[in-house]
């Protein structure tokens, strides 16, 4: 009788289990990823041709007649997604250290009922209340209502990754800054919130790649604009917003302007992923 | 040295401490000689961790967390209404059971944390303390040409023994020590041990431990807890050759625990 203990067979048999096992994961997770090489592949194709020196420093040229670029939608996305950052970051970082560190309160679960809600807005509707609370009453579209409108979609975002970064660190680092006779608000901000900024600028970083695809909310804060806006108060453009009217228009030389906007704005985007996924590798040793 | 001539730095009086709506720790009193080693032994979940942290008013941050009784340093009570906890742990340092250097922070930027974060600016000052505090905690030699490197990047041993130093920097009379050594390999061990040596000739320290052969070969004094009470406490000497309590016994010759 065959023992039941042949091992050189067991072990034979095993091992093709496990590279068959493995054979499907990695088939599983290339069949994930050929969406977005297609993506990717597409848009670089189709939006290459469109980019040169006049794409990227010219003003919008009028509907039918070849040239001209999205210069101003550059600087207009920049301009908005900055004030947005501007005012939704120290919120955010805040907000998220309050989650953090004081979680035993009850305003701190209506806090994070309330973040986890706004998390899930549809963007659209963020841009619908900017426009009845803020565009309405001043008359206007404008850069600030923009902002305003992609801080709000920021703001949650900043929220969560904050505080799951702070989550990272152990408690009895922050028994260990007690234990030194430091207050706890001093422990907070300079042994915690100092210790998690590799962390913290990640998730601001990705919350800024997000915000910049966005386009609902600015169809009608900041509408847009064909010329410079000449300040925060005017209509302005946006590349998401740009590439909207482009692609909707039936002009031919506007349709590859929408595919170079598209080239740029995913060339920004995925820059910014890569700086945060690698500020969060360098910093790895830190969170263990 | 002969006992009478050192005084009691903490004279702890019906402590009791616990979660909600257990107690965890039962009436203890106890006294902690001045430039002594006490440790606290027992089983695993006797409270003696606890008590520990209720020495630094540590304890009270845990949510839950309730105290009653009297800790006197000094013959001053820390638990008298007014005084300020975070004073309390400028007087009395901790040092944990898992080595916990602050992330982001160089070796100079840990040891400095207690002066700087709490504001002390005289840079010729905080340099001292820093230097004399890594060489009371036996780490000078092996990090003086890198204390630009971050705290995290020492090893387990001397992560430790850079925490001991913050702890030492701020200069506090007393210095718990929560299992100090449970996460660190022999060697490592040994060093802090011997390193508790010298550091009794200037500080008193409460020390947590599991294990019995250290209480022996580090303290002067043995306190035995169990489920919450402190059974029995004496000198190491006399508590290892000849318990007074049954349990005491039991639990040294490893009949449990």
């Amino acid at each position: 009788m065959k023992s039941p203990y042949n091992l050189t067979e067991q072990s034979f048999n095993r091992k093709l289990k496990n590279k068959f096992m493995k054979f499907i994961f990695a088939f599983l997770t290339v069949l994930a990823l050929i969406p977005l090489f297609i993506i990717f592949l597409h848009v670089i194709k189709s939006g290459i041709n469109a980019i040169n020196y006049d794409f990227i420093t010219q003003l919008p040229a009028p509907a039918g007649q070849p040239g001209g670029g999205i210069a101003n939608a550059i600087l207009g996305s920049i301009t908005m997604v900055a004030l947005a950052a501007i005012i939704a970051v120290p919120l955010g970082v805040l907000g998220g250290t309050y989650l953090s560190e004081y979680k035993g309160g009850k305003l701190s679960s209506v806090f994070r009922f309330v973040v986890d809600l706004m998390t899930s807005i549809p963007s659209i509707i963020v841009g619908l209340y900017i426009y009845s609370v803020i565009v309405l009453p001043m008359k206007g579209f404008s850069a600030y209502a923009g902002a305003l409108a992609l801080a709000l979609l920021m703001f949650p975002i900043v929220v969560k990754s904050t505080e799951e970064i702070l989550k990272l660190l152990p408690t009895n680092i922050r028994e260990a800054g007690l234990a030194l006779g430091i207050p706890r608000w001093r422990v907070i901000v300079s042994i915690i919130l100092r210790g998690s900024v590799p962390g913290i600028t990640t998730g601001v970083l990705l919350a800024i790649a997000r915000v910049s695809g966005e386009t609902a909310p600015l169809l009608f804060t900041a509408f847009g604009n064909q010329f410079w806006a000449n300040s925060l108060n005017q209509p302005t453009s946006s590349l998401t917003v740009q590439i909207y009217t482009y692609a909707i228009s039936p002009f031919q030389e506007w349709h590859e302007q929408a595919w170079g906007a598209a080239f740029i704005l995913l060339l920004t985007i995925f820059i910014f992923n890569l700086v945060a996924r690698w500020l969060l590798l360098r910093n790895k040793n830190e969170y263990m | 040295m002969n006992k009478d001539s050192k005084s009691n730095i903490l004279i702890i009086d019906q402590l009791t401490a616990g979660f909600g709506k257990s107690e965890i720790v039962k009436k203890i009193s106890m006294q902690v000689t001045e430039k002594e080693i006490t440790a606290l032994i027992g089983p695993s979940g006797c409270g003696k961790s606890t008590f520990l942290r209720c020495l630094n008013r540590l304890h009270e941050e845990t949510p839950d967390a309730w105290v009653h009784g009297k800790v006197n340093l000094n013959n001053k009570n820390i638990y008298e209404k007014g005084t300020d906890p975070v004073f309390v742990r400028s007087q009395i340092g901790m040092v944990f059971q898992k080595p916990n250097p602050f992330p982001s922070m160089s070796i100079y930027d840990n040891v400095a944390a207690g002066l700087t974060i709490r504001g002390i600016k005289k840079k010729t000052y905080i340099a001292e303390a820093v230097e004399r505090s890594l060489i009371q905690a036996a780490l000078w030699t092996e990090v003086k040409d890198k204390l630009k490197s971050a705290g995290t990047s020492l090893s387990g041993g001397q992560q430790q023994r850079l925490c001991i130093a913050r702890a030492l920097a701020i200069s506090p009379p007393v210095i718990l020590m929560d299992e100090p050594t449970s996460a660190l390999d022999p060697i490592s061990t040994a060093k802090i041990e011997e390193l508790l040596h010298q550091l009794k000739k200037e500080v008193t320290i409460v020390i947590v431990t599991h294990n019995m052969q250290q209480a022996a070969r580090v303290s002067d004094q043995t306190a035995f807890f169990l489920l919450g009470e402190l059974i029995e406490m004496d000198s190491t000497k006399k508590f290892f050759t000849n318990p007074k309590d049954p349990r005491s016994e039991n639990y040294i010759t490893g009949r449990f625990g």
